[in-house]
């Protein structure tokens, strides 16, 4: 897993059979062809029975339609789709435990505000941080907390949906409000999901 | 009406239209084995290993398009199935294996011959079950035959836990499947189909690569109407073989590596390629990138996986080919291409390393051929791996379709002797003659025992170089000639191996006793071995070395054992 690679980044979603080994064998296939897995997050879909993944994986247009191409054939997979280039919400989850005392916790609490993101556990010398929204601002706000002391990140990797309509309203609740003030240096992040 | 789940088993099998199961039975399966005697309609043939079990199955699906049928123990039973299920996975050949398993308390627990057969045969199978109840085990059967033999076929192997076997469940077959997942395309776009046909119509220098897929598709009335009407060459891949007959006008052999030298001329100076049921195999195409430059390329192919994956198309089809065929034929205009008919002709000409050469030395190439002319290229020819292979394949003219039976994606040595015993029972009528080479026939000759116990009369011709020669052959040609591990300096003698098999065991040492041989060996009612003993460094030409080009293609025997290329 790794996430600077120069390769572009493509989003799949699959819906599969829920049996057991299914992820097994999707992920084998992944890893005999050589292909590269990003990201992989999995869970029921609205179909009894069905699962969806949502794959983030790098490479060039030739190696993403062979991905596509050859996970369509495992028997189990039942519809895929790669969505990269089309208008779809993106997210994943993150916990971040952030090193935290009482000089520092209120700046922390600043920062975490600005990204409408939340902290959900504060002990003496951590607080936990849950933070919502594409992976660039997953990414940015670990960043921003970096100079505090990251601890420990969990992510859940991104799950991804076309939108619905062309017209693309977009009411993202998981979107941040633009920092006024940039914090910090390292906050190159911009909102690709929206205006 | 309650059944167990091995009466299940074999009551969905002969739903199948199975016939003939290959295996080997042990602990884990003895349930389903002492069931057998009461489904007489299932014959079964036992085996002296079960890689022998895989490949007879897979000789058999190969040369009646059905789904061969292996059997086997846990563990060590099902490990040994691993090369031949492989095989039948590279080459696209339809194949049901079914192997017991540890009782489902016991699994994941280390038992005695537990082994996780479904995880190590996920990525070599079209598909796998593990079956936990006996109540799945009509419902996995059907599928398991209906992907094996449909779309690309493919081998599926079904994992079935001891005490399922003895589990009683209700029985009543299917009649229809559900697999939403599963539903491969078989009729090509109409619009591309019209842009290939318009391709077709516009080309000066058309060529056909026809691959395994026209056999697989039983497309061949088609593939000779495209040709005829068109008046196209046509180009067979190694596994296509046999899919066009050889002593027609247009055909124009096997390109490649070791094809004639002249097909992959013809590749090159031609300015559309027809590919047909082929999968631009490295062993073909060499280089990427410098393969059939200056052409455009149709693809028509029923995987849409292997379109784009090693060459670039123009006009890619995906479908199935008889049906795809058969609309593109509509649209292709009758033509005749004389002036290109005529540079091919002229290639062969010039090119006509493919000739048995003049010598009064025994060499394999006039092996092959006397067979040919023995059998009036009418046999089923079975090989293993090697030169005998690219030997039987340039040599032999082959005039019905599935008569060429060969492991040429994984090149398994050894699948010379099951391979033709699977042949043998597949097509009693027909002639098999397994072209064996002495390393391969070494790995699985235990299976003659198996063809003289079960009266199955194959006739092999042992290539006897006492060398791993192809290899030996790289050798010779990459490493100066240092011969590392690929001399068998003792040989055992075929003749008496074949005397202690119970069949007939003959040995050939000179070119003049060749064709007496071959007669004896197909007079004679049972199984025969007849010991060839050959140049023992006779190689292979043409020779393309791999990843190359065909400028870097080597027709001629070079000067003998100077020093070597690189
Ligand atoms: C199971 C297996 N092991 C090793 C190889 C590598 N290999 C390819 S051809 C060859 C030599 C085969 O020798 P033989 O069967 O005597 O045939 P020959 O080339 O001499 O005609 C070998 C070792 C292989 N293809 N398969
Ligand atoms: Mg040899």
């Amino acid at each position: 897993m790794t996430t600077d690679s120069a390769l572009p980044k493509h989003t799949i979603t699959a819906l599969v059979e829920d049996r057991p080994g299914v992820l097994n064998r999707v992920v084998s296939m992944f890893r005999r062809r050589g292909f590269n897995i990003a990201s992989l997050a999995v869970g029921q879909s609205e179909v009894a029975g069905l699962s969806r993944m949502t794959f983030v994986v790098e490479g060039d247009d030739t190696t993403v339609e062979q991905v596509t191409k050859h996970m369509h054939k495992l028997i189990d997979v039942i519809k895929v789709s790669d969505i990269s280039n089309a208008n779809t919400v993106e997210r994943e989850l993150a916990l971040i435990r952030v090193s935290a005392n009482a000089q520092t916790r209120n700046e922390i609490m600043q920062i975490v505000g600005i990204f409408r993101a939340n902290v959900v556990d504060v002990a003496p010398d951590s607080v936990v941080v849950e933070v919502t929204g594409d992976q660039d601002k997953v990414e940015s706000l670990q960043n921003l907390l970096k100079p505090f002391g990251v601890v420990e990140v969990m992510r859940t990797g991104t799950i991804a949906m076309n939108r619905g309509m062309a017209t693309g309203a977009r009411t993202d609740e998981a979107r941040p409000r633009r920092p006024s003030a940039t914090p910090s240096s390292r906050a190159t992040w911009t909102d690709r999901s929206g205006g | 009406m309650k059944l167990t789940g091995a009466q299940i088993l074999c009551e969905s099998m002969l739903r199948e239209g199975v016939d003939v199961i290959f295996g080997l039975p042990g602990g884990a399966i003895l349930p389903l084995y002492q069931t057998l005697p009461q489904y007489p309609a299932l014959r079964h043939i036992l085996m002296r290993h079960e890689q022998g079990a895989a490949h007879a199955a897979d000789g058999y699906a190969r040369v009646t398009g059905r789904p061969g049928v292996a059997w086997a123990t846990s563990g060590p039973g099902a490990t040994n199935l691993v090369t031949g299920i492989a095989t039948a996975q590279m080459d696209s050949v339809p194949m049901v294996a079914v192997t017991g398993q540890v009782a489902r308390a016991a699994i994941g627990s280390d038992a005695f011959q537990e082994t996780d057969i479904t995880g190590i045969t996920l990525p070599i199978t079209k598909h796998n079950y593990l079956v936990m109840s006996a109540a799945d085990i009509g419902r996995v059967v059907k599928e398991a035959f209906h992907i094996a033999s449909t779309g690309r076929p493919g081998p599926v192997l079904i994992d079935i836990p001891k005490d399922v076997f003895t589990e009683k469940a209700d029985f009543d077959y299917p009649d229809s499947l559900d697999l939403p997942g599963y539903k491969p395309t078989l009729d090509g776009h109409p619009s591309q189909v019209k842009k290939a046909a318009k391709l077709i119509n516009e080309a000066k220098r058309p060529v056909i690569l026809a691959g395994h897929g026209i056999i697989l598709s039983g497309a061949y009335e088609e593939l000779r109407d495209l040709a005829e009407k068109a008046q196209i060459p046509v180009i067979t891949t190694l596994l296509g073989i046999s899919c066009f007959p050889e002593d027609h006008v247009l055909c124009v052999g096997m390109p490649g590596m070791h094809g004639m030298a002249y097909a992959s001329w013809a590749i090159e100076e031609a300015d559309l390629v027809i590919a047909l049921g082929m999968r631009f195999d490295d062993r073909i195409i060499g280089k990427p990138s410098a393969f059939a430059a200056n052409s455009k390329k149709i693809h028509i192919d029923i995987d849409p996986s292997e379109i784009g994956k090693n060459v670039k198309v123009d006009v890619p089809i995906v479908g199935d080919l008889k049906r795809v065929l058969r609309m593109l034929n509509k649209h292709v205009d009758a033509a005749v291409h004389v002036e290109w008919l005529g540079r091919v002709e002229e290639l062969k000409r010039q090119h006509p390393s493919h000739l048995v050469r003049e010598t009064d030395k025994l060499i394999p190439q006039c092996v092959i051929k006397e067979i040919s002319e023995a059998t009036n290229g009418e046999a089923i020819i079975v090989t293993g791996v090697g030169q005998h292979q690219m030997w039987a394949a340039q040599h032999y003219v082959f005039k019905e379709p599935r008569s060429f039976v060969s492991s040429g994606g994984s090149g398994a040595m050894g699948y010379e002797v099951p391979g033709a015993l699977g042949a043998q029972v597949g097509r009693p009528d027909k002639v098999v003659w397994s072209v064996a080479g002495d390393g391969g026939f070494q790995m699985t000759m235990s299976e003659v025992a198996t063809m003289v116990e079960n009266r199955i009369p194959v006739k092999f011709a042992i290539i006897n170089n006492g060398f791993l020669g192809m290899v030996r052959q790289w050798q010779e040609a990459f490493y100066q000639r240092r011969y590392v591990a690929t001399s068998y300096t003792r040989n055992p003698d075929f003749a008496k191996l074949g005397d202690a098999f119970g069949c007939l065991g003959l040995k050939v040492t000179d070119k003049s006793q060749v064709r007496g041989a071959i007669q004896r060996a197909m007079a004679y009612d049972g199984p025969a071995i007849v010991d060839f003993i050959v140049e023992q460094e006779e190689n292979v030409y043409p020779f393309i070395p791999s990843g190359q080009t065909i400028h870097d293609m080597i027709e001629e025997p070079r000067p003998h054992r100077q020093e070597s290329r690189r």
